[in-house]
């Protein structure tokens, strides 16, 4: 059983974590013809923006309530209004998704009861346009939880309650922040290809997979139609992917009656496999044979691949759901993860990961646990640590901005699984040492356990 | 709070500044940033902006006192280069948790942060930041810096510059009034010499200090600190016994550059290391004051004589360009000396310069820009980005210079961009500078991709031929509306230089 092991200590150094508001504004993103708005001061936004664009390469919009000192001790509900209002006349958004930062959250306000008088004192103004809100202060959380919440808002707030009349074909799926641009098309096509319509939420694929569009557009321009969230009611079947999900899901089924299935992860085999079978079973169509071969390849990967993962020891920093969806895939090829490193200790996941302990910390935490591995699995920041430690650094997750085209990487479904596979043995490959007759020497390291406080040759 | 609200009160009114100097009394004391609308805000806080001007200070422990997002979001984001110590690119934080806040742990959870610090990196100082929610939750952050600085032995300096209190550029200023106040005088070297001076404003990103200072180094003239590029901490706690300081970004860290020359009797003037005329013109200025202050006279002509055989080099190596940049049109899009700087330069090598901003220049910013270009319809105040779009659009220009808010406005127009503010990958400083900066032109402009991206697909081709008249309306409407949420962005789009 795996140890989960807390925080102890006063400075954090080198953050895994990005903060709880910036992963709901992502998932805000995902949404079609929206406008994230932090409520805090305008550099809790410039930060968040400044680390989204580095990452997507792309403009993201995200707007502030520009709370100053004076605001914060008299109270922000007018900046929430003004900058609601502001943003209704100049970008006409579908929806706002008001995400709170630690600033507001500590002076602490009842947003849900400011925004909805501002929607019935404004009605008309706000007209066409969808208020969502997202209690995510900066002190607690972090992607995961913030992607969460906003997702669970905006069910909450724009899906149409109560049991509706079931479109046999409709699937409602929704993924967690750890899936790409590139996942989420891939998620569609797989689902498509038994004849079903998904409708996923949030879907990053449209508004940040880097096209050039013919004009100058203010808000998101694709993802989640408002329209689909309202009708997420009339889905026959929700698919959760990540333990984080399962809020969402459990709010959709309590306000709709749509029953949810929980994947942990769709990376490895034997996870896709058994979503493949339940796509067959709603849509009682069997596996195409498009799919059939995408399996048949990662299969020849998995033998392909096997001999570069056998024994290696892995060090992974990521938050609960992607360490535990990182951590099997590994462990499934037959590498050992002998570091862990997560964002909080409260997720059920992590009981599964499998791994001895899982530290709950920060990078540096990760470079202590992380001298003698093969492998470094992090996001870009964790390159500082691979240079000092001269162990390679596999970047996944958020943010990646040293790297060109990580959202454009799949990670899931049998060809994510068979990239992934690809990739990490390429990277072994590529920081392979040549043999040499002295690190082969039978008589060197003869030392035997008891010796190693007393080495033979002191060192200058 | 009242002492930090005298302190910007102090910031603002600053004899300095020429723009300050020329409002009204009642105005100044308003400040230079202007109110923030909600929804339509653009641009760092006053945290962002002490911590851009104190970070790059390379063997100092940087300590955000702060829930996450306050350095969780923004470590290791800035290009500043290092000549050996890297401690300043890790990151330290408090990372205050709910129950730190609502129990009131965060000044003792600051205490252990940074003894832990102390404990396991022993930097020569640790550098402590306020942040919006640990000032409302009133940690007194000086006094457990004064405390830990006592019980360990070590300069533990309170930077109190928490993001609601204003703009950016506010935070350079706190964060040179923490220099000040803690830092500059507390160490005397000894090994004060007449050939040393201060470096202000300068960040060394991607090392482009090192462009500089070897002709310092031949000039004998030495760096005591270059404040706060590739700074140790020592230079600037000794900074205080430099002959003469040059100033580099002027609206940064003008107030530190003025209290030096009024407390240490330190003489400083305005410069740019960017563009051939400006980098001569920072070298004789600098020999200049060194001289007035004692130094021998004869450097004054070594001087000259460096500056006319660097000069001689730098414009061989840009005629070169000629022939591929004749004629070729930028559109400047940056803010205070850079645009005047750069634009004689390029002018130079036969680049025609569409227009230049001058939002944060000065009036005589704006006069030697008037001489160079001849013609005051290239400049603009603030270009909105509607219109940046509109004259990329229409290929009124052929590069966009701009800094990296801007970066997307070009690129989604399909036009040639280049970075040179902050974030940007190449140093620009002096004489070899300006012929990279003048490369990076050439290589941007002539990229093949240009012709492969513009051309729309073939099957697209046919059908456009009709469908553009009326599209075209649409689409004009459309952009003209997408680009009204940039419209309090324009202040922050010229960085903060």
């Amino acid at each position: 059983m795996v140890r989960i092991l807390s925080q102890t200590k006063s400075a954090a150094v080198n953050p895994l974590k990005s903060s709880q508001p910036l992963g709901a504004a992502f998932a805000f993103l995902g949404v079609d013809g929206t406008m994230p708005l932090f409520h805090g001061s305008q550099g809790c936004t410039s930060f968040a923006l400044v680390l989204f664009v580095r990452h997507f390469k792309e403009t993201i919009p995200l707007q502030t309530t520009a709370m100053d000192e004076v605001a914060t001790i008299l109270g922000g509900a007018d900046h929430l209004e003004e900058a609601i209002l502001n943003l209704k006349s100049r970008t006409n958004p579908k929806l706002i998704g008001v995400c709170t930062t630690a600033l507001v959250e500590t002076r602490g306000e009842d947003f849900a009861s400011d925004i909805a008088n501002i929607r019935a004192k404004r009605s008309e103004e706000l007209a066409g346009t969808e208020v969502v809100l997202a209690n995510t202060p900066d002190f607690d959380g972090a992607i995961e939880e913030g992607w969460a919440k906003a997702v669970t808002a905006m069910i909450e707030g724009i899906t149409r309650p109560g049991e509706q009349a079931r479109e046999r074909k409709k699937i409602a799926i929704l993924p967690g922040w750890n899936l790409t641009v590139a996942d989420m098309e891939h998620l569609r096509e797989m689902v498509e290809s038994f004849g079903l319509d998904p409708v996923i939420l949030p879907d990053v694929s449209g508004a940040l997979d880097g096209t050039v569009p013919d004009r100058w557009i203010p808000t998101t321009y694709g993802g989640t139609r408002i329209d689909d969230i309202r009708d997420l009611g009339t889905a026959v079947q929700c698919i959760a992917i990540g333990e984080h999900m399962r809020r969402p899901a459990e709010a959709l089924q309590k306000l709709t009656g749509v029953p949810y299935v929980l994947f942990r992860s769709l990376t490895g085999l034997k996870a896709i496999d058994r979503f493949v079978s339940l796509l067959s079973a709603i849509s009682g169509v069997p596996a195409p044979a498009k799919v059939r071969r995408r399996r048949a390849q990662l299969q020849d990967a998995l033998l392909d691949g096997h001999f570069h993962f056998a024994g290696k020891k892995i060090a992974i920093a990521a938050e609960p759901d992607q360490l535990y969806q990182l951590a099997t895939f590994f462990s499934g090829m037959g590498a050992e993860i002998a570091a862990a490193v997560t964002t909080t200790g409260i997720s059920k996941i992590l009981e599964k990961v499998p791994a001895e302990t899982v530290q709950v910390g920060d990078l540096g935490d990760l470079e202590g646990l992380a001298a003698g591995t093969d492998l470094l699995v992090t996001h870009s920041h964790g390159r500082q640590a691979a240079e000092r430690l001269g162990i390679p650094l596999m970047r996944v997750g958020f943010p990646i901005f040293d790297r060109l085209g990580s959202q454009h990487k799949p990670t899931i479904l049998y060809e994510g699984t068979r990239d992934l596979i690809f990739e990490v043995a390429n990277i072994f490959q590529a920081s392979q040492n040549m043999p040499t007759p002295e690190a082969l020497d039978p008589f060197r390291n003869r030392e035997m356990p008891d010796d190693r406080h007393t080495p033979p040759v002191t060192r200058h | 709070m009242s002492s930090l609200n005298a302190k910007i009160q102090d910031v603002f009114d600053e004899p300095g500044c020429d723009k300050n100097r020329s409002k009204e009394a009642k105005v100044r004391k308003k400040g230079c940033s202007k109110p923030l609308t909600p929804g339509a805000a653009a641009g760092g806080c006053a945290f962002d902006g002490a911590k851009i001007v104190l970070q790059p200070i390379t063997d100092v422990a940087h300590l955000i006192h702060a829930p996450l997002a306050c350095e969780g979001n923004s470590w290791d984001n800035r290009g500043a280069a290092s000549s050996g110590p890297s401690l300043w690119r890790t990151s330290f934080t408090t990372d205050l948790t709910e129950l730190d806040v609502v129990m009131g742990q965060g000044e003792r959870k600051l205490f252990k942060a940074i003894r832990e610090i102390k404990d396991a990196y022993a930097p020569p100082a640790i550098f402590v930041y306020s942040t919006c929610v640990t000032a409302l939750i009133g940690d007194d952050i000086e006094a457990v810096c004064k405390r830990a600085a006592e019980k360990f032995g070590l300069p533990v300096v309170p930077v109190n510059a928490p993001g609601f209190v204003g703009s950016k550029n506010l935070g350079n200023k706190l964060a040179g009034e923490a220099l000040l106040d803690h830092v500059i005088g507390t160490v005397e070297p000894d090994d004060i010499g007449p050939y040393d001076i201060n470096i202000l404003g300068e960040f060394n990103l991607s090392g482009e200090f090192w462009l500089v200072k070897p002709l310092l180094d031949r000039l004998g003239i030495r760096v005591r600190a270059c404040i706060p590029g590739d700074a140790r901490y020592l230079d600037i706690a000794s900074a205080h016994r430099a002959k003469a300081t040059m100033m580099v970004c002027s609206t940064a860290l003008i107030n530190l550059a003025r209290k030096m020359e009024e407390r240490w009797d330190i003489p400083f003037f305005e410069g740019s290391l960017y563009g051939i005329t400006d980098s001569s013109e920072a070298l004789r200025q600098i020999a200049e004051l060194l001289v007035k202050k004692g130094a021998s006279p004869e450097l004054l002509g070594r001087t000259e004589a460096l500056i006319a055989e660097e000069e001689a080099i730098a414009w061989q190596k840009l005629q070169a360009y000629r022939p591929r940049l004749e004629g070729k049109r930028v559109l400047l899009n940056t803010g205070g000396v850079k645009s005047w700087s750069v634009v004689h330069a390029l002018m130079e090598v036969g680049i025609e310069i569409v227009g230049t901003s001058v939002k944060k220049s000065t009036v005589e910013d704006k006069e030697r820009i008037k001489q160079i270009l001849k013609d005051e319809n290239h400049m603009f105040e603030s270009m909105a980005p509607r219109e940046l779009y509109a004259m990329l659009c229409e290929h009124k220009a052929d590069i966009m210079l701009s800094g990296g808010r801007t970066q997307f406005i070009a690129l989604k127009a399909k036009m040639p961009w280049l970075d040179i503010n902050q974030e940007r990958h190449r140093p620009y400083a002096g004489y070899d500078g300006m012929v990279e900066l003048v490369r990076q032109i050439d290589l941007a402009i002539h990229n093949p991709i240009w012709s492969q991206v513009r051309e729309p697909a073939p099957w697209e081709r046919a059908a456009n031929e009709t469908m553009r008249a009326e599209a075209g309306a649409a689409a004009e409407i459309a952009t003209v509306h997408g680009f009204k949420k940039f419209a309090g962005a324009t202040v922050d789009d010229f960085g903060e230089c």
